[in-house]
């Protein structure tokens, strides 16, 4: 593989220096637009995330189970929208690279370059959009360059093994492994097809590889560990919020993640 | 195919290769998860071999012929016609097996499913004529269904759900969002990325991700062959002037307008005034594909309202897109009180109670006859896309004046 030709943003260089010094990385997710989200950044922040995924909620997320599929309606119904929640991230002040992730449409609404503009403007660092694959994702990979925004690509227990090396080599931030074939969701153990996936991308790429979709206990967090340079956190927090814990609760089930990941 | 002996019917020339990438101009494309990219990849795979493959060809030729009735007749709308003083020919897709043109693309890919070794279908439905036709041939193949059906039209149209249930389909309710059509596709999609390895998606529009835009208008082009055919031994003028159908995702007009691409026809897409993409909505990505959809000033996918549950979606397919910016296929809309109007009077001239979907596009000939945009003595083809039975309850709140028939 040649070297990487495009060099990473704020958040490439953050994570990548933080993995090479040994530490699991950890990734927790908000949906923007909940009660206390903005509050809860900071929480997650705190309690030792290493950047936080802001997610943008969208009528139709088709990567989403149960839990995130009701936080986005809810957060929609709330009148939740990317302007709103993209005028409000400059003010968090946050301690640790965002990177927000939502869904296409949401981004070709305002075309590429103008969103990824946008995010610039309010301080944001990364864009996950799942579903653009890596087939369809030159246009976006190029409005994200320009504007410094690290482009975070997936890749899945499916993808097969070309197409990880291409996926691995331009991903840029960290490369979202796909723990699972499924959606996010809350789930007891880290799924079989996670060790073999994040072995794969780590022989393939520096950039660090982490796990996500279906982790959600420190048990499985620790698990993940073992095997990748760190795990993104979804439903298993998004729940305590639809289930009314306020963010310095959420907080805390954060900072238990932290601890397994840094026993591990 | 073991259980489904030789050919009865013969086709024509050996069938052509098919090389597309999925993109209409700037529509179409595959926007799903980076996991469901190889099961798209798979289908496009092994479609493109079973379409070269003359006994794939002849399998589907069979079953259409002796399963679902085909071909249809092409009915002259006698009555009509004098009333109109345009010529009207009916392509009667009513008259296939389950009522709908439906039929003919879930034959095609059930046949392909068993070809790849899956042993299950999913499909999404919104009225319930996609899942009931699922149900359909996952039984004549020995394959097991499972529909997404959003919950509220689980509560409108009971009917259909048991006669699912009759077939031994699954039906699985869907409660997120609009808890409709959309929603039911969105979870047909998240299903099949768990289970892609033993379940083939049956997705029944000219919707979704490459190849399924492709794929599906291939396996519906049927509609459009044999009306090309049946027009040159009815009319004298072999080509019809105008050839109309209704489009909800698209399938029966990508079907039609098939045949008649290539001829000197005006092509008239009819969307529901409701749920019209392609007249209200603006370019964006549902459901792995990039075309127009009815959408807010954020973003967010909007919600369809019509008559038709068929015509409830807010996107359409790919080469509608394109067919309407190139300028190719004219798109206009009518309202549900056209479209009920239109119901009656097929019913009282011809002896023909069509689908509320298929009247949007008898509803378009009856508004353009009396406007003049067809002129008099012009000849008119029409795809009544399904009969109205699943509608009779509809009809029956129109006419007692409920406030909401939908
Ligand atoms: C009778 C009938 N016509 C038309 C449609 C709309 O689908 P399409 O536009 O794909 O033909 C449906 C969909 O359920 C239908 O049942």
């Amino acid at each position: 593989m040649s070297a990487a030709t495009v060099t990473g943003g704020a958040l490439h260089r953050h994570l990548g220096s933080r993995a090479a010094a040994g530490r699991s990385l950890l990734v927790p997710y908000v949906m923007a637009g909940l009660p206390g989200w903005a509050e809860l950044v900071g929480e997650f922040a705190a309690a030792g995330a290493d950047a936080v995924e802001i997610g943008l909620p969208f009528s139709d997320p088709i990567l989403d189970g149960p839990v995130i599929c009701e936080a986005a309606e809810r957060a929609l119904a709330g009148g939740t929208t990317a302007a709103t929640v993209l005028a409000e991230l400059p003010g968090l002040a946050a301690q640790v690279p965002l990177v927000v992730m939502t869904y296409s449409n949401i981004v070709l609404h305002r075309g590429a370059p103008a969103f990824c503009a946008a995010l610039r403007a309010a301080g944001v660092s990364g864009l996950i959009v799942p579903d653009v694959p890596f087939a369809e994702a030159a246009e976006l990979g190029g409005a994200c360059g320009a504007e410094g925004i690290d482009h975070v690509l997936l890749a899945a227990p499916s993808t097969p093994p070309g197409r990880l090396g291409e996926v691995a080599q331009r991903s840029r931030g960290f490369v979202y492994a796909s723990a699972v074939m499924g959606t996010t969701g809350v789930r007891e153990h880290l799924p079989a097809t996670a060790a073999r996936l994040a072995a794969d991308l780590k022989a393939l790429t520096g950039t660090p590889v982490l796990l996500g979709l279906g982790i959600s206990s420190p048990a499985s967090a620790r698990a993940a560990a073992a095997v990748a340079d760190g795990v993104v956190v979804g439903s298993a927090l998004v729940r305590d919020v639809l289930e009314g814990r306020g963010p310095a609760e959420v907080g805390r089930r954060l900072a238990a993640l932290r601890t397994a990941l840094d026993e591990a | 195919m073991a259980t489904v002996p030789a050919l009865l019917t013969p086709t024509g020339s050996a069938p052509a290769a098919l090389a597309t990438d999925g993109r209409f101009g700037d529509y179409g494309g595959r926007f799903v998860p980076e996991a469901l990219v190889p099961a798209c990849e798979e289908v496009e795979r092994a479609f493109t071999d079973a379409w070269a493959d003359p006994r794939f060809r002849r399998d589907l030729d069979r079953l259409l012929a002796v399963h679902a009735g085909r071909p249809t007749a092409l009915t002259p709308a006698w009555r009509l016609s004098a009333e109109l003083g345009v010529t009207v020919l009916l392509k009667r897709e009513d008259l296939a097996h389950t009522g709908s043109h439906k039929i003919n693309n879930v034959l095609g890919q059930a046949l392909l499913a068993r070809r790849m070794g899956r042993g299950r279908l999913l499909a999404e439905t919104g009225a319930g004529q996609h899942g009931v036709a699922t149900a359909t041939a996952a039984a004549l193949l020995g394959l097991r269904a499972t529909v997404y059906m959003g919950e509220r039209d689980i509560e409108r149209q009971a009917l259909n759900v048991y006669r699912m249930e009759v077939l031994g389909a699954e039906v699985v309710p869907v409660r997120t969002g609009s808890r409709t059509l959309k929603d039911a596709t969105s979870e047909a999609l998240r299903a099949w990325v768990s289970c892609a390895d033993e379940a083939h998606y049956c997705l029944g529009s000219v919707m979704g991700p490459h190849p399924y835009p492709t794929m599906v208008r291939e396996f519906q082009r049927v509609i459009g062959d044999e009306a090309r055919a049946q027009c040159a031994r009815e009319l004298p003028t072999a080509v019809p002037d105008h050839v109309v159908a209704c489009v909800g995702g698209g399938s029966n007009a990508a079907g039609t307008f098939a045949g008649f691409l290539g001829t000197g026809a005006r092509l008239v897409g009819v969307e529901a005034a409701g749920g019209a993409a392609i007249t209200h909505g603006r370019p964006g990505t549902l459901h792995g594909f990039r075309s127009y959809v009815l959408q807010d000033e954020h973003g967010q996918v909007g919600e369809a309202h019509s008559v038709a549950a068929g015509l409830d979606y807010p996107g359409v397919g790919p080469e509608h897109a394109h067919l309407a910016d190139t300028g190719r296929v004219h798109y206009t809309t009518v309202g549900d009180d056209e479209v009920l109007a239109a119901v009656h009077r097929l019913a009282r001239t011809e002896g023909i109670i069509c689908a509320l979907e298929s009247a949007h596009a008898v509803a378009w000939v009856l508004r353009a006859a009396t406007s003049g945009e067809l002129p008099r003595g012009c000849t008119v083809l029409v795809t009544l896309s399904g009969r109205g039975d699943k509608d009779i309850a509809t009809l029956m709140a129109a006419r007692d004046g409920a406030g909401d028939v939908r």
